[in-house]
Formats: structure tokens, C-alpha cells, sequence
């Protein structure tokens, strides 16, 4: 094992771990906790526990449709992004050919760009054509950050991609389709599931993008960042706390799947 | 379409080329197009709307002779000290990672991902519930000791404190790659043949990781210098980073130009950085190795 690492290495390694895990949830932690309180303004200690915010909050049409927006937005650009995303994984990671190098670096500017002045760039070119914002715009703007994630989350899948096991299916007589449905997918599919998970959260998440480019629909990112500038309500932690919540059981349940469709067909083989 | 064992090898349908041509597309109306017209648009006379204008320079002269650049150097600034922060913080953790947390390494980066699909506003929010007078630190503290000391929020620390905070997992997963480079037995190695734990740490691991750590720099410094939520919500516009400035040109002043030509030259640095960092590395060994 890690014979080289002693144990009080090891040990404070783990504290360290333990205490940046403590500092990325800290605030979190702290909206579920303005989240829990009865009162209209924040105080802590909290005098008052309850859900009556989580009531209000829930059952407002305004939410509803935020929720919607959102939820309609990441989906669309989850299910372009996979299969854009995935042609790319193929031909960043599997395929040698001429400009291979030069897309690679392609691909990646958009991720090593900042997002707020993408999405400027975005609104003053969508105003140019003369296209109304709305949330199809956002969905074009997000899929320009999404999908070169997305290619990259399933390249790493591709590099370790055994290439003779296609070359082997076109031998036995297998159709372009029957390899690609019977062989590529199959083996890739754990990184284009994982491609998907990040393109659906990465959409729901995002803020800078949407600002620019959502014009009068709203996300839900945008309209609790509208509320925060506005003032405390306690509306703002409650859908804060949701959506962390929402984002952290798929992500977690998402690769509970993986993990046990591995076992599963660990143990067939 | 290739009909049974013929796989097409005629150049312009290559099957990596052909993969290829659905993303470069999108990329092409939706990054290249878009950054033309925001450099159309930054030579457009001041506050015009439209792209039909001759072009002019105005916008940038009004730059230079504004006070622009002290928005470019906080910005600058504050972007270097997060880079740094944020390699020392993640060093340690990265190692971790790939070499002594095992089997729990995986259930770790998930929880450590986990954040980056919150947007960055609502986690901000949370620390100001944390710091904010009456709030969970200070409030605590009253409640146990009595004691009131001034809170800490909209100061220039507390932005450096949020930028660490948002940009922490874009730093720790390409040094994690990174130091997962490192063969085990080549470490090994140097300390059978007596290097110290420091001598091993400096002469081998990070030369051999170097790689990983640089790229997570360079996108945790990209996406810092473009920052702007963190001066914000946390600083209270204590400082104005050039972001700011950028939005308020767009918004506010309705000076779409001169917001256009703020962009231009906050591009060409971010640009000019990006792509002399990114020419010297192979990305298949880089992203290959697992």
C-alpha cells in the first residue's frame, strides 16, 4: 500500500481533507440553518425553529415557474450536449488525425474563459442578429460552456478505450451501427453518464451565463440573486437549500447507479 | 456511410475530422462569432447600439485616460494571491487524493464536486449569513461570551477569502491529475537512494506534476481575474474589479462600447496567457493517464 507516507502524515492529510470539507459546506450548513427559522429576519441563535418558509416558499406559483425554466433549460442542454459532447470525446481522445492537437486546444478556451464576459459577448451578438432573448438563447449560451466539459468528462472515458475491440466487431461483420450500439456505447457509457450528470448540474447551476441571456425568463439562480441584492428573505435560503439538496442527491444517486452496474457486471464477467 | 469493413479514409470524411465538425460548429456561431462582435462593438462611437457605425478608438482612449486600471490591477491582484492561496491549500489534499486516501478517494471528490453545481452567488450568501453581525459566527460568539467584536464582511480580504472559496475545486482537480503523474517508483526510488522527504517532494514529485498544478493555476487565475460576485456580495463593492466595471458600462451607463472595449482588453490577457500555457503541454498524457 502507501508504505512510504507515515502514519502521522497520513493522519494529518486526513484532518486536512476533514477541515476543507468543513469549509466548502460551512455556508451551506448556515443557509439550512436561516432556512429553519420561523422568523422574518435572520438572527442566530435561531429563537424560533419551523418550516413555515419552506411552505411559502414552495407553494408559489413564481417558484413553480422558476423551477420549471430551470429544469427545462438543463435538460435540453444535457441532451444536446451529450451527443455533441460525445462525437468530440471521439475525435479529442480516440481518432489521430491532422488538426487533432489544434481542436484539443480549441475545446478548451471556452472552459479557460471568463463567463461574464462570455455572456456579454453572447448578448451583443444575439443582438446583432436581431434574436429576442429569451430562455432558448440561454440554452444556446450554456450549451457553449457545457458541451467542451461535457467532451472532456467522456475524452478521459475514451482514453482508456481499447480501439481493437471496434476494429474487432467491423471483422466479426458487425454493421457501423451494430458497433457503435453494441460496442462503443456499452463501453463508454459510464463517462457519458457521468457527461450527463455535469452538463444537467452545470446548467442548473449556472448564473453568469443566464444573466446576460435569459432576457424576461428567469432562472433560479438569477431570481435568487435578484432577491439577495434586494434584501434578506427568508425565500433566498429555502430555495438555496433545495436546489443544494437536489443537486447533491443526483449527483450522489447518479453514481450509486454507476457504482453498482460496475459490480454487477464485475460479477457476470 | 461506410458500408461493412470499409472505413472511410478520404480526408474530408475522417472520422476524427467528421467528429470533430458538430462542435467546432457550435463553437464557431457561438464563441469565435460572439467575441468578433464584442470587438466590433468596442470600436463603435460611445453609446451607440448598433454595429453600423465607422469605427473609432475613442473608446479606447477614454480608458486609458480614466482610472480604469486600478479595476485591472485589484483585479490582477487579487487573482495572483487566490492562485497562490488556493495551490497551497490544495497541494496537500491532491496528494491525498491520489495517494494515501485510497478506496475513500472517490466518495471524497464527489462531496468536493459537489459545489461547483451550486451557483456561486448562493454559496457567497451563505459566509455573509456566517460573518454578518447577528449571524452564526458572531452571533454564536455573543450568545457564548458576550462578546461584539466588528464584523469582518466588505473588506478586500473577505474577497480574497470568497475567491479561495468558489475556485477551490477548478484548482485541486487538475493538480490532482497532476500529482497522479507521478510514478509511485520513481518516488520510491529517490528515497532508497537517500533523498529526504523535502529533497523528494521538490526534485522529483512537483517537477513530474508540474503539468497539473500550472493548469490549475492558470484556470483558477482566468476565472479570478473575470470574477465579479465575490466583490459583490462579499466585498460590498469595497473594491471594483474590472468585471464590475465591464457589467456597469453594460448596465447602468448603457455604454455598450466602451463595456465592449473593457472586455477586448480583459480577453487579450486572459487570451495571450491561455494559449502560451496551453501550447506547451500535451494534453493526452496529461488527461491519458489514470
Amino acid at each position: 500500500m502507501t508504505g512510504r507516507t507515515s502514519r502521522t502524515m497520513r493522519s494529518l492529510l486526513w484532518l486536512w481533507a476533514a477541515a476543507i470539507l468543513l469549509f466548502l459546506y460551512l455556508p451551506t450548513i448556515c443557509g439550512a440553518i436561516a432556512s429553519l427559522g420561523t422568523s422574518r429576519y435572520f438572527t442566530f441563535p435561531v429563537p424560533k425553529w419551523g418550516l413555515s418558509w419552506y411552505e411559502k416558499t414552495l407553494n408559489s406559483f413564481e417558484i413553480h415557474a422558476l423551477l420549471k425554466t430551470s429544469v427545462t433549460i438543463a435538460l435540453i442542454v444535457t441532451a444536446i450536449s451529450v451527443v455533441i459532447g460525445f462525437m468530440g470525446a471521439l475525435a479529442f481522445a480516440r481518432y489521430s488525425w491532422a488538426g487533432r492537437s489544434l481542436f484539443q486546444r480549441i475545446v478548451l478556451l471556452p472552459i479557460f474563459f471568463p463567463q461574464s464576459v462570455l455572456g456579454l459577448a453572447l448578448l451583443l451578438w444575439f443582438n446583432a442578429l436581431g434574436l429576442n432573448l429569451s430562455w432558448q438563447t440561454a440554452v444556446f449560451a450554456h450549451l457553449i460552456w457545457v458541451v467542451p466539459v461535457v467532451t472532456l468528462v467522456i475524452a478521459i472515458q475514451v482514453y482508456g478505450f481499447d480501439p481493437a475491440l471496434e476494429e474487432a466487431a467491423f471483422d466479426l461483420g458487425a454493421s457501423r451501427w451494430q458497433v457503435l450500439t453494441e460496442v462503443t456505447l456499452p463501453v463508454l457509457w459510464p463517462g457519458i453518464f457521468s457527461g450527463s450528470l455535469f452538463a444537467f448540474l452545470l446548467s442548473w447551476g449556472n448564473f453568469p451565463l443566464s444573466l446576460f441571456t435569459t432576457g424576461a425568463d428567469t432562472t433560479v439562480p438569477e431570481y435568487l440573486y435578484a432577491k439577495m441584492v434586494a434584501g434578506y428573505t427568508p425565500g433566498v435560503p429555502v430555495l438555496g437549500t433545495v436546489s443544494t439538496l437536489g443537486a447533491g442527491f443526483l449527483l450522489l444517486g447518479g453514481y450509486a447507479v454507476i457504482h453498482v452496474l460496475r459490480r454487477r457486471r464485475g460479477a457476470e464477467a | 456511410m461506410a458500408t461493412g469493413l470499409v472505413v472511410p479514409r478520404s480526408p474530408v470524411l475522417a472520422p476524427g475530422r467528421r467528429h470533430a465538425l458538430p462542435l467546432l460548429l457550435l463553437l464557431l456561431i457561438g464563441f469565435l462569432a460572439p467575441l468578433l462582435a464584442i470587438l466590433w462593438f468596442s470600436v463603435m462611437p460611445p453609446r451607440s447600439f448598433t454595429l453600423w457605425h465607422p469605427p473609432t478608438f475613442e473608446n479606447y482612449r477614454t480608458i486609458l485616460a480614466e482610472t480604469f486600471y486600478q479595476s485591472a490591477l485589484w483585479s490582477l491582484g487579487l487573482a495572483t494571491v487566490t492562485v497562490v492561496l488556493l495551490a497551497l491549500i490544495c497541494y496537500p489534499l491532491a496528494y491525498g487524493l491520489s495517494r494515501v486516501f485510497g478506496r475513500w478517494a472517490n466518495l471524497l471528490t464527489l462531496f468536493l464536486v459537489l459545489p461547483l453545481f451550486v451557483s456561486e452567488n448562493l454559496r457567497l450568501y451563505g459566509w455573509i449569513l456566517f460573518f454578518i453581525k447577528g449571524g452564526v459566527l458572531l452571533g454564536g460568539l455573543k450568545a457564548m461570551t458576550g462578546l461584539q467584536p466588528e464584523s469582518w464582511l466588505f473588506t478586500p480580504g473577505m474577497i480574497v477569502f470568497g475567491m479561495v472559496y468558489v475556485y477551490l475545486p477548478f484548482m485541486l482537480f487538475p493538480m490532482t491529475l497532476g500529482v497522479s503523474m507521478v510514478p509511485r517508483e520513481t518516488t520510491e526510488a529517490a528515497a532508497d537512494l537517500g533523498a529526504s522527504r523535502w529533497q523528494v517532494f521538490r526534485e522529483v514529485e512537483l517537477p513530474l506534476a508540474m503539468p497539473g498544478i500550472i493548469i490549475g493555476c492558470l484556470l483558477t487565475f482566468v476565472l479570478a481575474v473575470g470574477a465579479i460576485a465575490e466583490a459583490k456580495v462579499l466585498g460590498g463593492q469595497s473594491v471594483i474589479p474590472i468585471a464590475h466595471d465591464i457589467e456597469i458600462a453594460f448596465t447602468y451607463a448603457q455604454n455598450w462600447p466602451l463595456g465592449a472595449a473593457l472586455s477586448v482588453l480583459l480577453m487579450i490577457v486572459v487570451g495571450a496567457l491561455v494559449l502560451t500555457v496551453l501550447r506547451r503541454f500535451d494534453l493526452d498524457r496529461i488527461l491519458g493517464r489514470r
